[in-house]
């Protein structure tokens, strides 16, 4: 489904602030499969999404999605596939955009977009329809401008948005991690209930340990640019935050993980 | 309400694509030269106005494309282009200035009306401008629009969702900077001449206009904003004529737009407020 092979990433290739961010990294997905991904800062999580999503190519390496190679096509060419949610919730709407033409762009995501009406009156009924299930009142509100969300609604809505074509391949990258405990755990659940009735692809990346054993069927932990464990199926459903620690507190010097 | 056209472009490509564009100043005069020669030449003034236009369109894109492919910082596409239409206009007339005033244009027909000459014209400005907008809101309505908006406001999620947004970049600066020669190609006509600095200080009078008009009507759609720009640029023409008539002389007219500019855009700054601050990419 999806395959990394043999990935690096270099950055600031031959000057003094080198540094090798990801060093020959091989991962299958396979169709289904809900990963989660941890390590420390600078171990690569965040360049391993960038890498998927094309904001840069690999130094080294090929990039497979659904059986498509796409380590060469730009960003915007590989959006068909891709579903993307950010840290920061301001970065997957457009704020001054009102609610249902935010939607309505993630409903053309990697199709042309053409001189016809913006918001087509069937689409804003099944736009009222998907809001409803995130139980935020946002149903009511299409024509509200999303600047005027909250952070939480806001990642919300990026959620429905990212999701809304189906993606092969959703990405999360610690969306969950500015917001607060109570609406953090709301958008965490809103997720895994879409990702389950939809059974996307997904990889998400989170800084808090128990969440990545609590969700997902496979758990990898990334260590200076490399897969340092790949647990899967009933040997990830009795892992313990203990047991990660034990074996390899050693490379986790991150307060922040083992919280 | 010629120059109401100018703000709309402004609008276009300050507030929609959040591009500080300042091809302006040269694609104003463009739509001037060309009109100027063609209508000389022989060709019928609506066509020369639709050969200004495209120009207009073109040079729009070249700054898009001097930002977007040569990966130039976005203000100095702009003043490269202006600079570079410099020598063009001169080339396209073959002088710094044309006369209009012996030939027929398109006001022509208006002017042997038995009437003011001052009123149908004024009618026929309203009439385009208003058009313009009209035509300028249903496309920002469209799936295009949607993405060209998106572009300025948020970029990477744009292109997230699979908009290549160096086109579409390129693609707005074409339409503004058409609207603007637009405006030179009339403006140019009305007054009877075209001249090769008639641009200077464009895009501050511009500037000025949208500034002016938002303050009252607002920017919460994209209707208010297009709305606001040619409210904004009759109240400009209105205080600038008063300043006049209070004994503001003629010379002083930049400084005194580019002061009211000053202000409007400071006074946010010097009360430490983050609204209605003009955001803008790549500067």
């Amino acid at each position: 489904m999806v395959r990394l092979e043999n990935i690096t990433k270099i950055f600031s290739k031959g000057t003094i602030d080198e540094k090798v961010a990801i060093d020959g990294l091989d991962l299958h997905i396979r169709e289904g499969d809900f990963v989660t991904v941890i390590g420390s800062n600078g171990a690569g999580k965040t360049t391993m999404l960038n890498l998927a999503s094309g904001t840069y190519g690999p130094d080294a390496g090929d990039i497979h999605i659904d059986g498509v190679r796409v380590t060469t096509l730009p960003e915007h060419r590989r959006a068909k596939y891709l579903g993307r949610i950010f840290q920061n919730p301001l970065m997957g709407t457009a704020g001054s955009m009102s609610i249902e033409e935010n939607l309505a762009m993630a409903d053309l995501r990697g199709k042309p977009r053409r001189l016809c009406w913006g918001v087509s009156k069937a689409r804003r009924n099944h736009y009222k329809q998907l809001l409803k299930m995130l139980d935020l009142g946002l149903e009511t509100r299409l024509k509200d401008s999303v600047s005027l969300l909250s952070g939480g609604q806001r990642q919300s809505l990026t959620l429905l948005m990212a999701t809304l074509s189906l993606p092969k391949l959703l990405l999360l990258d610690e969306h969950t991690a500015a917001l607060d405990p109570k609406t953090a755990q709301k958008v965490m659940d809103l997720t895994e209930k879409i990702v389950e009735e939809n059974h996307l692809t997904t990889i998400m990346v989170t800084h808090n340990m128990q969440m990545a054993i609590r969700y997902g069927n496979r758990m990898i932990m990334l260590h200076e640019g490399r897969i340092q464990f790949d647990i899967e199926g009933a040997e990830k459903q009795t892992l313990t935050v203990e047991e990660v620690v034990r074996k390899f507190g050693a490379e986790l010097k991150d307060e922040a993980l083992l919280g | 309400m010629a120059y109401g056209l100018v703000a709309l472009g402004i609008v276009v490509s300050f507030r929609i694509l959040a591009f500080p564009d300042l091809t302006v100043d040269g694609s104003f005069p463009l739509g001037g030269a060309v009109v100027a020669r063609l209508i000389t030449e022989g060709v019928p003034p609506i066509y020369s106005i639709f050969v200004a236009v495209i120009c207009g369109f073109l040079a729009g894109c070249c700054t898009g494309l001097l930002n977007t492919r040569l990966k130039i910082n976005s203000l100095l596409s702009g003043i490269l282009m202006m600079t570079v239409l410099y020598s063009f206009n001169l080339r396209i007339m073959g002088r710094s200035n044309i006369q209009l005033l012996t030939v027929k244009t398109i006001f022509t027909p208006l002017e042997n009306m038995d009437i003011d000459r001052f009123v149908p014209i004024i009618a026929f400005f309203f009439l385009v401008a208003f058009g313009i907008k009209l035509l300028s809101d249903l496309f920002f309505r469209t799936q295009l629009g949607f993405a060209m908006r998106a572009t300025g406001d948020n970029e990477q999620m744009i292109r997230t969702l699979g908009v290549n947004t160096d086109n579409m970049t390129v693609l707005g600066l074409g339409i503004s900077n058409a609207f603007v020669a637009l405006s030179g190609a009339l403006v140019a006509q009305d007054q009877g001449f075209s001249d090769v600095g008639m641009g200077i200080g464009m895009i501050v009078a511009g500037l000025a206009s949208i500034i002016i008009g938002e303050a009252l009507i607002g920017i919460r759609t994209v209707e208010r904003m297009t709305f606001a720009a040619i409210v904004g640029s009759i109240i400009y023409k209105f205080i600038i004529a008063l300043g006049l008539r209070l004994g503001l002389a003629p010379t002083d007219l930049k400084l005194a737009t580019g002061i009211m500019v000053i202000l409007a855009l400071g006074i946010p700054a010097i009360k430490k407020e983050k609204e209605g601050k003009l955001h803008l990419r790549g500067v």
